[in-house]
C-alpha cells in the first residue's frame, strides 16, 4: 500500500499507524501523529488502519520561539 | 503574578530556535535563568533523532515548557498542532499563533479568537500571540484566555516597542490580566521598557540567539528585566515638559 509520511511517498506493508510506527523505525521515540489533518492520540495508534494515499505526519520536538 | 495558577521562577521567557548549537542554547537558557522556554513541533526525518535529543536537552534544564503552534496559518491547523504538541510535551499549556499575513507575521486576530475559544474549552491554557487590539484582546478574554501576549514589533525584527500607547492602553483597560510583551524585542532596553510599562514578562528569542555571544546577551535581557520590574514597583517619576532643578536653590552663592 502507498501512503504519504511527511508529504513523501512510501510503500508499507503494515496496516496500521502503530505499525507503521515500528515499521518506519521511530521505537519508542516521542512523536506526535497526525492521519489525513487530524490529531491521533498514541493510544489510537494501535486501531487506526490506514488506506491507500492516507497522508501521514509524524511531528517530533523541535527548537521553537 | 500567576500564569495559570503557576508562579513563574522568572519574567523572562525565551525561546530556543536559532542558537548556533545546542550547548549555547542551554548555556543561554541558565544564563538568561528563564521562567518559561518555547518549543515547537516538527516534522523529523526517518532515522534522524534530533527531535529526541532536543527533547532531553529540554528535559535536563528544568524549566516549564510553552509549546508554539508557530507556522499556522489556520484554526484548524492551529488546533491540530496544539493538540499534538500537548501530547508530546505533557503540558497543556499553547502559545497559539494564527498566522494572517507572511510579512509582517501579523496574528490573524479573528482566527486566534476562534482557536482560543476552541481550545480553551477543551482545557487548554492557551497563550495567544495577539496585535496590540484592544477589541481583539477582550475577544480573547471572552474566549477563555487568562494571558495575553500582544507584539512589541513583528517577530524577528528586533525593532523593540512599536506602539507604546497601545501597550500603555492595554496594560491600563487589563490590570489584572498577565500581560506579555511578545516579539520584536532587539535589546535588553526594549525588555526593561516593556517591564516598566507594567507588562508581566517579555519573550526573547532572535535577541538572544542571533546575538555574538547569546549567553552574554542572555545576561543583559535577565539583568534589564529585573531593573525594569523593580522601577515599576518602585513607582516612577511623571514626565514633565518643563526643567525643574534637582539641585536646591536656596543657599547658591552669587558669584555674578
Amino acid at each position: 500500500m502507498r501512503i504519504l509520511v511527511n508529504e513523501e511517498p512510501r510503500d508499507i506493508e503494515t496496516a496500521t499507524l502503530a505499525g507503521l510506527l515500528d515499521e518506519l523505525g521511530y521505537g519508542d521515540a516521542r512523536v506526535a501523529t497526525a492521519v489525513n489533518g487530524a490529531f491521533v492520540p498514541a493510544s489510537r495508534r494501535g486501531s487506526l488502519t490506514l488506506d491507500e494515499g492516507a497522508r501521514v505526519e509524524i511531528l517530533a520536538p523541535m527548537q521553537g520561539g | 503574578m500567576l500564569f495559570y495558577g503557576s508562579e513563574l521562577s522568572s519574567r523572562l521567557m525565551l525561546g530556543t530556535a536559532q542558537y548556533p548549537s545546542p550547548e549555547i542554547l542551554a548555556d543561554s537558557v541558565r544564563a538568561a535563568r528563564a521562567g518559561v522556554v518555547t518549543v515547537s513541533l516538527r516534522r523529523e526525518s526517518v532515522g534522524s533523532r534530533a527531535g529526541q535529543a532536543f527533547w532531553s536537552l529540554i528535559r535536563d534544564l528544568g524549566v516549564p515548557v510553552l509549546p508554539n503552534t508557530a507556522g499556522c496559518h489556520t484554526v484548524k491547523e492551529a488546533v491540530t498542532t496544539a493538540h499534538m504538541a500537548r501530547e508530546v510535551f505533557e503540558t497543556d499549556w499553547i502559545k497559539l499563533e494564527v498566522i494572517g499575513e507572511s510579512d509582517t507575521l501579523q496574528p490573524d486576530m479573528f482566527a486566534l479568537v476562534e482557536a482560543a475559544r476552541i481550545l480553551s474549552e477543551d482545557g487548554f491554557k492557551v497563550f495567544p500571540y495577539m496585535t496590540e487590539d484592544l477589541v481583539g484582546a477582550e475577544r480573547l478574554l471572552r474566549a477563555g484566555c487568562q494571558v495575553l501576549m500582544p507584539w512589541g514589533a513583528p517577530i524577528g525584527s528586533g525593532k523593540g516597542l512599536n506602539n507604546v500607547f497601545g501597550l500603555r492602553a492595554l496594560r491600563a483597560h487589563f490590570p489584572d490580566v498577565p500581560l506579555v510583551v511578545d516579539a520584536g524585542i532587539g535589546l535588553p532596553s526594549h525588555a526593561a521598557q516593556a517591564m516598566e510599562l507594567g507588562y508581566d514578562a517579555v519573550l526573547i528569542n532572535t535577541a538572544v540567539a542571533q546575538a555574538g555571544d547569546p549567553a552574554r546577551m542572555a545576561t543583559a535581557f535577565r539583568l534589564a528585566v529585573e531593573a525594569g520590574l523593580i522601577a515599576r514597583t518602585a513607582d516612577p517619576m511623571e514626565q514633565r515638559d518643563m526643567a525643574v532643578p534637582s539641585t536646591p536653590v536656596l543657599g547658591r552663592a552669587v558669584l555674578a
